[in-house]
């Protein structure tokens, strides 16, 4: 098999900047952001989960299939999570009773 | 062809171990997608009551403890590189750097592990396991106590089952390291290490959703 092969220096970095990201959304949590707050943990973690997949699952260096496959799996997750959540939040808008 | 097929790694229905690499490698993809469907319903489940009760999740938060669970994110990212170094051996043919990085993966599991049994005694002690010795009367009014519960509910089910998970992916790292030491897989024919390392990897991502939502919420709250 012809696969790309990574050095060890590339998986250390990736490892070092999960490192960073996990001692940021850490120190991040003890500042009062209000409304922000989860944002920015969530958009912390989103980078952390894609820094996995790309580099550690080796997407990255993947045929476009594998690409597809990776995106499919968030899509269908952005659906379940956003229209179930986006349901309830909006319940109230109009008229409807609230939960 | 017959020089190719003569390969024992290589399955008769595959052309070549190229093809068979990227089959088993989107067909582990398709389980993961089933896997983020699945863990998908309790973070919709965490998302809903969360946004229903806000400070009773916050309150209930603050009683996990920070430490442990950063640490246990810093242990599960460790296990995930030591992982990737096991591939990494292997694509180099070093199979016995591949079994000593598939053993620190295991021991690193291991730690998280005992990690997670500390925790949940804590919370068994301190009467925050929902049942019948439930008891949150000390940070919380009586009329927010069952969303207290709806969170320690949430907080068992959802790294009850990523620990689950981890003993899963623990096993399966037995087995292979067993085959590994077998001569089973060589620089040409790794792909179940590949396999195995998008299992591990897919569950510490979990993780990294996990320790914020479960263990940094509301650590800035103050009683209005």
């Amino acid at each position: 098999m012809s696969h790309n092969i990574s050095s060890l220096g590339y998986y250390l970095r990736v490892f070092a900047t999960l490192l960073i990201l996990t001692a940021a959304t850490v120190g991040a949590a003890f500042i009062d952001f209000g409304a922000f707050s989860t944002p920015i943990a969530m958009t912390i973690a989103m980078t952390k989960g894609l820094l996995v997949v790309l580099f550690f699952m080796h997407v990255w260096h993947s045929k476009k299939l594998t690409w597809l496959f990776a995106a499919a799996g968030f899509l269908w997750l952005v659906i379940l999570i956003g229209m179930t959540f986006g349901d309830i939040v909006s319940r109230g808008w109009q008229g409807q009773p609230a939960l | 062809m017959s020089e190719l097929t003569s390969n024992p790694g290589l399955a008769h229905h595959f052309e070549d171990l190229e093809q068979q690499h990227e089959s088993m490698t989107l067909g582990m993809w398709a389980f993961l997608i089933t896997e983020v469907m699945f863990f998908g319903g309790l973070f919709t489940l965490y998302a809903i009551y969360r946004w229903q009760y806000p400070d009773a999740f916050s309150e209930s938060s603050n009683k996990l403890s920070v430490l442990q669970g950063a640490g246990n994110t810093v242990v599960l990212i460790g296990s995930s590189l030591t992982m990737a170094l096991s591939i990494w051996r292997a694509q180099h043919g070093d199979m016995r750097g591949t079994v000593r990085y598939l053993v620190a993966t295991l021991l690193l599991g291991s730690v998280f592990l005992v990690v997670k049994g500390f925790e949940y005694s804590h919370k068994f002690h301190d009467h925050l396991v929902p049942g019948a010795h439930f008891d949150v009367s000390q940070f919380l009014m009586p009329e927010t106590q069952a969303h207290g519960a709806l969170f320690f509910s949430l907080y068992f089910a959802m790294t009850g089952m990523h620990a689950l998970h981890m003993v899963i992916g623990m096993v399966a790292l037995l087995i292979l390291i067993k085959r590994v030491r077998r001569g089973r897989y060589s620089a040409e024919n790794y792909s179940a290490l590949e396999l195995m390392g998008l299992y591990w990897h897919f569950v510490d991502i979990v993780w990294i959703f996990l320790f914020p939502l479960l263990y940094l919420i509301g650590r800035t709250w103050t009683p209005a």
